[in-house]
This record gives C-alpha cells, sequence and structure tokens, in this order.
C-alpha cells in the first residue's frame, strides 16, 4: 500500500465532466490511479462508471476537464490512438466479434505490432506467417493463463465459448496489446458466482505476473472489490462521493447511503 | 490461400505430431472430390449454357439444385473445400483444366461465350462487393454505377480524336475512374451506417443513370459505340486458332475476363487471409471494439470501398469493349441490386460462392425466355429460396483458421 502510494499516477482526470444533453453523466471527476494499482470503481446504476471508461478510452468525448495518460494529455486523442499508448478495456456487454475465431479476436488486440500497409500484408506472406505464428504463441500463452482447454481453441469461432470463455477472450485481447492500464467493465455480467470467482483469481494472477499493470475494475460484487482492489473510489450521479480502501469506503455513511446500504 | 474450412474437434497442433497416415490419405481423397465436383461443374456449366431447349434447361438446374443440396447435406462441400485447402497449386491446376475444357467445348458458341465473359463480369464486380459488403460491411446499392464508370470511360477514350491510348491502359484508367467517381461517395458512406448508408448509395446509382441520360457527350440515352479490344498487337475481333482447333473471337474476352476474375478472387484471398481481413471484419461487426484496439475505421472502409470499385471499374471497360455497345440502361438500379443478390445468393463474404450465383442470376433470364419479364421476380423468389433452405448461401463463409493455417 504505501509502496503504492509513492508510485507515480499513470491516469490523472482532473475535473472531468461528460455531458448528454442536461444530464451530466460525470461531474468534475478527480481521479488519480497509481502505476501498479487495482483500483476499484464502484456506485449504483447509472453513476458514470461506463461512462468514465468510454470518455477515457474516447468514445464519449470530454465537456470539460482533461484526462492523463502516463504523462501524456489523451483527452482529445481518438479512440484509436489510445490502444497505441497502452489503454486497454474490456465491456459491459461483451463485444467480441463473434463470427471470427478466438484467433482473430485476440489478435486484434496486437494492433500495434500487424503489418498496416497494404503491400506488406497481401504480398509480404512469408513475414505474414511468422507473425500469425508468433501472435499465435503470445496468444496461446496468454488464454492458457485463463483456461488450457481454451488455448487448444483458438481457431474456433467465439460464438461457440461459453460465457466465461468469452470473458476470457476479452482479457486476453486487451493484454496481448501490453497495455499500461486495463479497465475492465463489470468482468462479472453474465456468469455464475462460481465463474465469477474463478475469473477474477485468474485476473489477478496475471496482475501479479504483470507487475506494472495497472488496472481499474468496475463491478456491483463487493466481495470480489473487497477482495482485489487496494483502493476504491465511489461514484453517485456522475461526482466521486468517497474515495479509500474499500474497508474505510464500506463504513461511510454517505456511501452506506447511496450505494451499499440497499444492495 | 484457398477455401476455410471449419475447424475440427480432434485437431492437434501441426507441428506436434507427424502428419499421421491416416490423415494423409484423407485429404488425398478429399482431394480427388474435389477434382470430380470441379469435373461436374464444368460440365454442367457447358451444358446449360450450351442448352437451348427450355424444358432441358430447367430440368437440368432442378436437377443441379438437388444435386447442390444433397452434396451440402452429405458433408461433400466440405470435402470439396478440405480438399482444396489441402492442395493450393494442383486445385489451380484443375480449375484452369476446367475453364479450358469448358471453353473447348464452347469454342463455336458464340452466345454462349458472350454469355459466361458476362457471367465472369458480374462475378469480378461481385468480388468487388465481397470486400465491400461482405468484409467491411459497407452497403453498396450503386455497384452498376461503378461498372458505368469504367464502361464509359472505355467509351470515352475511343471517342476521343487524335490520342490513342493501348487498351490495357484504358481498363486500367476504367478502375481509376470508378475509384474516382466513388471517392464523392466516401464522406456519406463514413457518415451513415445501415439503411442510411444504403439510400445513400442507392440515391447515387439513380443520379448516375440521370447524369448519363441527360449527358449528350456520353451519347445520352442513345449510348456510345465501342471498337473491339486491341491487347499487345492481337485484335479481339479475330477468331483464335489453338491446337488445332477454331475459337469464335468471343474466346478472348472469355480469356481475359478469366484472367480479371482469376485475379480478383486471388486479391480477395489474399486479403482475407491476412490483417487486413481481420480488420474489415471487426469493423463490420463491431466499429466501436475496432476501434478502441486501435483501428482506424474510416482507413479501412476507404481501402475496402477503393479496392471493390478498381474491380468494377475494370470489368465495366472490359465489358463495353465486349458489347461494342453501352448505354445508360446497361447500368440500372435492377443491375446493382442483381449484383447484391448475388454476392447474397453465393454466400456473403465467400468468394467463391459468387461464381455459382453470377452464373445462376445471368444465365437464367437468358435461357428460360418465358420469364424474361419477370426477371426481377425470379431472382427474388431464388433469393429467398436458397435463404430459406441455406440461409447463408450456396456456399456460406467458414471461419478464417489462421492458427492451424491452411492445412489440416
Ligand atoms: N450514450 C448515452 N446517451 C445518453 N445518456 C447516456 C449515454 N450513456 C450513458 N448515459 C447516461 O449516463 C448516466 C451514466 O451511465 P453509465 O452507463 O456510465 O452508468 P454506470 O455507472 O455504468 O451504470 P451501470 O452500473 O448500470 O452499468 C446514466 O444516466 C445513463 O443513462
Ligand atoms: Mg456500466
Amino acid at each position: 500500500m504505501s509502496a503504492l502510494a509513492a508510485a507515480p499516477a499513470i491516469l490523472e482526470a482532473k475535473g472531468l465532466s461528460v455531458r448528454f444533453g442536461g444530464l451530466f453523466a460525470l461531474n468534475a471527476l478527480d481521479l488519480t490511479v497509481r502505476r501498479g494499482e487495482v483500483l476499484g470503481l464502484i456506485g449504483p446504476n447509472g453513476s458514470g462508471k461506463t461512462t468514465f471508461f468510454n470518455v477515457t478510452s474516447g468514445i464519449y468525448p470530454a465537456a470539460a476537464g482533461t484526462i492523463v495518460l502516463d504523462g501524456r494529455d489523451i483527452t482529445r486523442e481518438p479512440a484509436h490512438a489510445l490502444a497505441g499508448l497502452g489503454l486497454a478495456r474490456t465491456f459491459q456487454r461483451s463485444r467480441l466479434c463473434l463470427p471470427l475465431s478466438v484467433f482473430d479476436n485476440i489478435a486484434l488486440g496486437a494492433q500495434e505490432r500487424l503489418p498496416q500497409g497494404v503491400i506488406d500484408n497481401l504480398l509480404r506472406r512469408r513475414t505474414l506467417t511468422r507473425t500469425v505464428a508468433a501472435l499465435a504463441e503470445e496468444a496461446r500463452d496468454l488464454a492458457r493463463l485463463f483456461n488450457p482447454d481454451l488455448a487448444q481453441r483458438l481457431d474456433e469461432p467465439a460464438v461457440a465459448l461459453g460465457m466465461i470463455d468469452r470473458r476470457r477472450v476479452e482479457i486476453c485481447r486487451a493484454l496481448i496489446g501490453r497495455p499500461k492500464i486495463l479497465l475492465l467493465d463489470e468482468p462479472s455480467a453474465g456468469m455464475t458466482h462460481d465463474e465469477t470467482n474463478q475469473l477474477i483469481d485468474e485476473i489477478l494472477d496475471v496482475q501479479r505476473s504483470r507487475g506494472d499493470l495497472t488496472v481499474i475494475i468496475v463491478e456491483h460484487e463487493m466481495g470480489l472489490i473487497e477482495r482485489i482492489t487496494d483502493r476504491c473510489v465511489v461514484l453517485n450521479y456522475g461526482r466521486k462521493i468517497c474515495e479509500g480502501h474499500f474497508r474505510e469506503v464500506a463504513a461511510d455513511p454517505t456511501v452506506r447511503e447511496a450505494y451499499l446500504g440497499h444492495s | 490461400m484457398l477455401m476455410r474450412h471449419r475447424s475440427t474437434q480432434d485437431e492437434v497442433p501441426r507441428d506436434a505430431l507427424p502428419m499421421a497416415a491416416g490423415v494423409r490419405a484423407r485429404r488425398t481423397s478429399d482431394f480427388a472430390v474435389f477434382a470430380a465436383v470441379v469435373a461436374a461443374c464444368a460440365g454442367a456449366v457447358a451444358f446449360l449454357v450450351h442448352a437451348e431447349d427450355q424444358r432441358l434447361v430447367l430440368s437440368t438446374l432442378v436437377a443441379c439444385g438437388i444435386a447442390w443440396f444433397a452434396a451440402a447435406r452429405f458433408r461433400v462441400i466440405a470435402a470439396v473445400e478440405r480438399g482444396a485447402a489441402g492442395h493450393p497449386w494442383p486445385t489451380r491446376l484443375v480449375l484452369v483444366a476446367a475453364c479450358l475444357g469448358i471453353l473447348v467445348v464452347l469454342r463455336e458458341d458464340n452466345f454462349g461465350l458472350l454469355m459466361l465473359a458476362t457471367v465472369l463480369i458480374y462475378a469480378t464486380v461481385c468480388l468487388g462487393l465481397t470486400i465491400q459488403l461482405g468484409y467491411a460491411g459497407l452497403s453498396n446499392f450503386c455497384a452498376a454505377a461503378f461498372l458505368g464508370c469504367g464502361g464509359y470511360t472505355a467509351a470515352a477514350l475511343g471517342q476521343a480524336e487524335g490520342i490513342a491510348i493501348p487498351d490495357l491502359a484504358g481498363i486500367l484508367l476504367g478502375g481509376a475512374v470508378a475509384v474516382a467517381i466513388g471517392s464523392l461517395l466516401v464522406l456519406p458512406l463514413l457518415r451513415t451506417r445501415g439503411h442510411y448508408a444504403a439510400l445513400t448509395t442507392l440515391a447515387f446509382g439513380v443520379m448516375f443513370n440521370v447524369f448519363l441520360d441527360a449527358n449528350e457527350m456520353l451519347g445520352g440515352p442513345q449510348g456510345l459505340k465501342l471498337a473491339p479490344i486491341t491487347l499487345f498487337g492481337w485484335d479481339f475481333s479475330n477468331d483464335l486458332s489453338l491446337f488445332g482447333m477454331t475459337f469464335s473471337f468471343y474466346a478472348n474476352y472469355v480469356l481475359l475476363c478469366l484472367a480479371l476474375t482469376a485475379a480478383a478472387l486471388a486479391l480477395v484471398g489474399l486479403l482475407d487471409r491476412s490483417w487486413i481481413g481481420i480488420r474489415l471484419d471487426a469493423v463490420r461487426l463491431d466499429e466501436v471494439a475496432a476501434q478502441v484496439f486501435g483501428l482506424r475505421i474510416a482507413r479501412w472502409k476507404i481501402l475496402a470501398f477503393t479496392l471493390g470499385n478498381v474491380l468494377a471499374g475494370m470489368a465495366g471497360a472490359i465489358y463495353a469493349k465486349m458489347t461494342g455497345f453501352i448505354a445508360p440502361n446497361n447500368f440500372t438500379l435492377g443491375d446493382s441490386l442483381m449484383m447484391v443478390s448475388i454476392v447474397i445468393l453465393g454466400g456473403i463474404g465467400n468468394r467463391w460462392g459468387v461464381l455459382p450465383a453470377a452464373l445462376i442470376v445471368v444465365l437464367l433470364p437468358e435461357k428460360l425466355q418465358f420469364i424474361q419479364e419477370y426477371r426481377l421476380l425470379l431472382f427474388a423468389v431464388l433469393v429467398i429460396l436458397v435463404l430459406v433452405l441455406s440461409p447463408s448461401g450456396l456456399l456460406p463463409r467458414r471461419t478464417r483458421t489462421l492458427v492451424a493455417g491452411r492445412q489440416a
């Protein structure tokens, strides 16, 4: 904990606001995440958690405020530039390309390392075969961290996988780009309690094996949040209402009133 | 580079074990099945193109349909795909032999050869549509307009007095003009999606037609005449003498169209099994996720649109030269819809599917004269029938399996 408190900030939002018409989905949010930290982002439905992920990953524009990623202002960066700057995420509703193979889905996360040019892609077939082999190796290793069985199924269409494996593939897709920071939006959505616990353990293993990977996780399962986060930020109506270790946050009367009381 | 195949559960990593003898035997027998099916298809094509009796044509078609669904049902098609995928070079050889076989059989049948070339023209345009619609998910309901761009480019070049541009350059220029005119549509295509994008292209196709009708320099509704192609000094209006046989001059065009279609097939295949293919699929399936993982959506959409239009434009230039005459009503909305229906009928995103689909859609109205007026009705019924029986088309697209590679 103390070591983390001293670590440099990897992601810093200042006065960040997002508007939808008259609604402030995020309202002057200040949020700092330190390198290597696991931060829990919690709050009732509609409090702006997903909106924070969407504005950070460039899907929504910010109405005010700034976001700095690893010392670089990314507030106005287009979404496609952010992967290259070390940001990766998953989605609340699983967003895999279902008809594509597991491998294709995972490889999509490695854009920075894939040839972009038409000539490179169409005519340098040998290089292409080599990149496929290298990435397949990497994808297999990643998948194996989660589920050895999944590592054998890289050529199957993603639609053939169960929910938990789809979530795993989504996380593999995010990790293969070697991000500095990983945003997980309700990784447990649509899974059973046991599956959720299993997945979270796996995520934690991965995080530990990559010492400086920073994770922000949105979850409604408080047991999980307590178990894996170093620190929590609580949102309500787009505002930060509390921040600190889960035990402190859970004891806070405002938080109990807004969120935990009735969950 | 050939067909994708379904991965099977019992697959072992390719490098883990030497290929089992049984597996090799299965691949060889798959290839034999492939060769037999190609031979049968070539026979059916030659017969259908040549036959005159409408009842004979109709019963052959029905027989082909039954054979097709039986083949799908009993996994013959899967075996054909495996056989082709396992032996890329022999596969190409068999395909070339089949094409030459058809050509030899039909060598004196002017009308048959013309139809064959037309099928190939349509197939090429539809391969472009496969890139646009099948891969990148771009609606294009004005493919006939891009075909027209190529055609009118070739015609305009022929009209120009004093400048002689070689026909090969004219064909390439046809592709370039289609891209240039298509670039007018890029902005609307990037800004609209789904039905709105479809409507944009539809409107563009209609505009193109109205423009041609009104433009006196391009012949107005009467259209323009074109001289036959001369390629490397060879005048395409001459009959061909090869291997002691005489081929009608249309064989020249069939061969040229074959070359273009083969190039388009190769392009689409290379594209599909490349990182660009995966990117285009991602753009079609989920723009948001694609963007978040670093894809510049606009770039890939423009690339897909451009490649598709090049193919349509080049095909258009050859088509115009071949028929010797073009008019606005060669490039109508109905033709554009016909092209989209070929792609859907063949199996969206499966490049081999456009061949049988183009054959059916082009051949049927010509062969069955009594339904001439009901052309579009027939397409509709046929498309519905095929899609009811096989919802993803005649040759459904397979999952791309890059890890196992072509083999397995
Ligand atoms: N694209 C959008 N257009 C309009 N309003 C939106 C949009 N996205 C989010 N909102 C609104 O912004 C507010 C915050 O939504 P957000 O999805 O961020 O909540 P959340 O904290 O993720 O909730 P949940 O726990 O249900 O996922 C909600 O009131 C929501 O209706
Ligand atoms: Mg949410």
